[in-house]
């Protein structure tokens, strides 16, 4: 256990006042939390993530070897598959275009034009290798970030890529 | 003619709610005994009014009448009855009926609870009770009304997600919401007693079996959800840290230390005002949850509709009643009677310890959740904050929580021996050391955090039964002798075993799933994929069509080692209403462990992409939280609950044996 039970035993801490019991309280208490918050701002340093357009991508001039989610709709026409689960296609903001190689299934909701959010590490400027491609739970369902992101380039009616106020008559829990 | 009524009851239920929170306070006010009785007969009133709202829209559905815009947006003629019934919560609008039922279902308890209590305690949990109640009944008749017609009416509905469209929706969510909701007592007793300006043990044993119940049920509620995700989804998991699974986590965590928090006042009188604040933070964390899950502002496989009007009305809602309560904490607090000392080893110590790390592990998860949020509206940034986060900030925060845990449940009261508890746990220590440094050698090159963590379930678990061993079995001689002690001991105590025991159960399995394997692979029929132990053979490939959807049937053999296993289908589906495509998996229990096979894409040369899984002891993650939650079901049925008078609380201090 922590400080407040650590000692042994003793005839002395019997005669420890209310104060001093309390002290040993806070303090413990304040012990733990400190660790912790230590862990989390470590953590929130090391293992998030940041979310970009492909506009934003290029115009960050992101280094090759970054770890990041990559948003935007999937290229029409650009699906490439190849054997041994190879697949390619682009990830498009209409201004910006990224090419993304990923090695596995795809997820049900996949679709060319559809929106799309990736997972993955920047290979090259314009070259992206996801390692995993977000499952989405409905068909009309486009992630607020893919949203924000065709929005910042213009390419964005509500109602043009069914999302926005479109969403607000077809709701979706998932699970 | 049915809606309307439907409708109606649902405004004059606003109604009640209203003079069910104005009334009985100004009843107290006034110490007018009629008027601060009039809260039970409200709260039975609007319960039974929201029941016939609730009844009429399932009606609706059952009748699929899809001049019900919510019936035609989410339901389809052609759905089997046991998902049109569902289809009433699969949604945002018909949820909110049935969170509101719930919570009104839990003030109609409270007014009809025999149990006596104090009038002025009662006749102020009614009013908060009354109070939320109408913060979301204005919520759902002004900005998401199940009851609104559609004209012209569609010939037919545009169906329910086929996601949704499995028994999953019949359970998940009623059990999730009877917990989120429950704390809404444990939180409308702490305003009355801050009200009140007074709080003893009668009050803790008051609260305590309502916070059990609703964390009986949250605990089933985000187990079953879990399993659901993990069959559902065809990839496997069962945990995504996902905002909107952490958004009920955090009530569970702590409900958790509120459930343990509520003994030590019990007990001792002691703890007061950190309960209090825990049991207006629990409920809390529930709106949370409602807000996050419902406004949109965080990414979620739970993509609930996006309107920022209903964001804004919830986040007004979960202002006033978290800002509301706090600031009445921080007015009323400073009066309520500090408790006793307690000695640095005892039991109570080892629950504020319990206490501390429960805070700090919610908290933890409160940040990763919201962190997000915050940095996008300081700096425009989006991030996500996944697995990686939690495990190095959630996990070292539980684990020496759970290596005291045995520890701490074996110290007495008031003054306990700590090397006599480690003496008692020595033996399950032992054994546990043991098992992992066999499990180490037999898997000897895999990975390491595996073997510990069994070993720690396995600590867990024999450690819960073993004090309840010694009393029992030790003093006793005889099967008789022995069946009549473990009947005589509290079921309390049976019920804290249980609920560790599970927890260690759980360890177990999510330790486990380190051994897990996948494989992927592309088939045709007769040919096969090896995941782990077990070697997938697809057998056939075939066509099949269902009431509301057209599939396509791949049947596989299953062999491990020389065993033939039963075979199973893993379908594709195609929902036709909303040309939606879903993967069923296909699963077969092996023992504690599952085969798992899930379907791809085809591809042009006739050959279909499966992914095959082994998934080694990954039943004992739910089969654990299944125990954790008939140890609190064992707990509610304990004496102390049942009896009506409640005993002083001096009587309660003295009490010779812990309890807990």
């Amino acid at each position: 256990m922590t400080a407040q039970t650590g000692f042994p035993r003793s005839p002395v801490r019997k005669g420890m006042t209310r104060k001093q019991r309390r002290m040993v309280l806070i303090a413990s208490a304040g012990a733990v939390l400190a660790i912790s918050a230590g862990l989390v701002a470590y953590a929130l340093r090391d293992s998030i993530v940041f979310f970009y357009g492909p506009t934003e991508v290029v115009e960050k001039g992101l280094m090759p070897g970054t770890r990041l989610r990559l948003g935007g709709l999937v290229g029409e026409g650009s699906v490439v598959r190849t054997p041994g689960q190879k697949v390619s296609f682009t990830v498009t903001d209409a201004k910006t275009t990224i090419t993304v190689n990923y090695t596995g299934l795809l997820p049900d909701l996949f679709r060319e034009g559809q929106g799309v959010v990736t997972e993955g590490v920047l290979e090259a400027p314009g070259r992206f290798r996801a390692d995993s491609v977000l499952a989405k739970h409905d068909e009309n369902y486009m992630p607020r970030e893919v949203a924000d992101a065709l929005k910042k380039q213009g390419h964005w009616q509500p109602g043009d890529a069914k999302a926005g106020a479109d969403a607000a008559t077809t709701p979706a829990p998932a699970k | 003619m049915i809606v309307e009524i439907g409708h109606f009851a649902l405004a004059l239920a606003l109604g009640v709610a209203v003079i069910q929170t104005v009334v009985p306070l100004w009843g107290v006010a006034r110490q007018d005994p009629v008027l601060a009785s009039v809260g039970p007969a409200a709260a039975i009133a609007c319960f039974l009014l929201v029941a016939l709202a609730f009844g009429s829209l399932m009606f609706s559905y059952v009748a699929s009448d899809f001049s019900v815009e919510n019936v035609a947006s989410n339901s389809h003629s052609a759905q089997p009855l046991i998902f049109k019934l569902t289809s009433v919560w699969g949604n945002h609008e018909g949820s909110m009926l049935l969170w509101v039922l719930i919570l009104v279902l839990f003030g109609a308890l409270v007014a009809l609870s025999r149990r006596s209590l104090p009038a002025r305690l009662r006749a102020g949990a009614l009013a908060a009770q009354g109070s939320i109640t109408v913060a979301f009944l204005a919520f759902t008749l002004l900005t998401s009304n199940p009851f609104r017609r559609l004209v012209p009416a569609p010939a037919e509905g545009q169906d329910l997600n086929p996601l949704l469209q499995d028994l999953g929706l019949a359970i998940h969510p009623p059990l999730l919401y009877v917990g989120y909701v429950g704390f809404s007592i444990s939180y409308a007793f702490a305003v009355a007693a801050l009200i009140d300006g007074r709080i003893d043990a009668v009050w803790a044993r008051a609260v305590r079996p309502w916070t059990l119940l609703a964390w009986t049920f949250l605990t089933l509620g985000i187990s079953m959800g879990s399993y659901w995700a993990y069959y559902e989804l065809g990839w496997g998991g069962w945990w995504f840290w996902d905002p909107v699974e952490n958004a009920s986590l955090m009530p569970w965590i702590a409900g958790t230390a509120l459930i343990h928090s509520t003994v030590v006042m019990e007990k001792r009188d002691a703890l007061k005002v950190w309960t209090i604040l825990l049991a207006i933070l629990t409920f809390s964390l529930s709106l949370l949850g409602a807000f996050i899950v419902r406004s949109g502002v965080l990414t979620s496989v739970h993509s609930f509709a996006t309107d920022p009007q209903r964001g804004l009305f919830i986040l007004a809602i979960l202002v006033f009643f978290v800002g509301g309560s706090l600031a009445l904490f921080a007015w009323r607090a400073p009066l309520l009677r500090q408790g006793g000392l307690f000695a640095p080893i005892s039991r109570e110590s080892a629950l504020v310890v319990n206490n501390l790390f429960l805070a700090t592990a919610c908290a933890t998860v409160f940040v990763g959740t919201l962190y997000p949020l915050v940095l996008e509206m300081l700096t425009g940034d989006k991030i996500s904050v996944g697995p990686p986060f939690f495990n190095a900030t959630f996990v070292p925060v539980i684990v020496p929580l759970l290596l005291l845990l045995p520890i701490g449940q074996s110290l007495a009261w008031k003054r306990g021996d700590l090397l006599g508890a480690a003496q008692r746990a020595q033996f399950a220590f032992g054994f546990a050391v043991l098992v992992t440094i066999a499990l180490l050698a037999l898997t000897r090159g895999g990975p390491v955090l595996a073997p510990l963590g069994v070993g720690l379930g396995v600590f867990l678990v024999v450690s819960a039964f073993w004090d309840l061993g010694e009393r029992v079995v030790a003093r006793a001689s005889g099967a008789a002798a022995i069946w009549s002690r473990a009947r005589g001991l509290p079921r309390s105590i049976w019920g804290t075993a249980f609920a560790h025991a599970g927890v260690g159960v759980t360890v177990i399995g999510i330790a486990a799933t380190a051994w897990s394997t996948e494989g992927i692979g592309f088939l045709k029929p007769g040919q096969s994929l090896t995941s782990g132990r077990y070697t997938f053979t697809l057998e056939s490939l075939a066509p099949r069509s269902g009431p509301n959807f057209t599939e396509e049937v791949a049947r596989f053999k299953i062999r491990s080692g020389e065993r033939e296993m039963k075979p199973v289908e893993s379908m594709k589906r195609m929902y036709t209403a909303r040309a939606m495509p879903t993967t069923e998996a296909g699963i077969r229990s092996d023992g504690f462990s599952q085969a798992y096979v899930s379907l791809g894409e085809r591809e042009a040369d006739g050959s279909i992409a499966v992914r095959a899984y082994d998934k080694p002891l990954v039943l004992l993650i739910w089969i654990g939280s299944l125990i954790m939650a008939f140890g609190g079901a064992l707990s509610l049925t304990d004496r102390r609950f049942r009896v009506a008078a409640p005993r002083r609380a001096a009587s309660a201090a003295t009490m010779p044996q812990p309890a807990e």
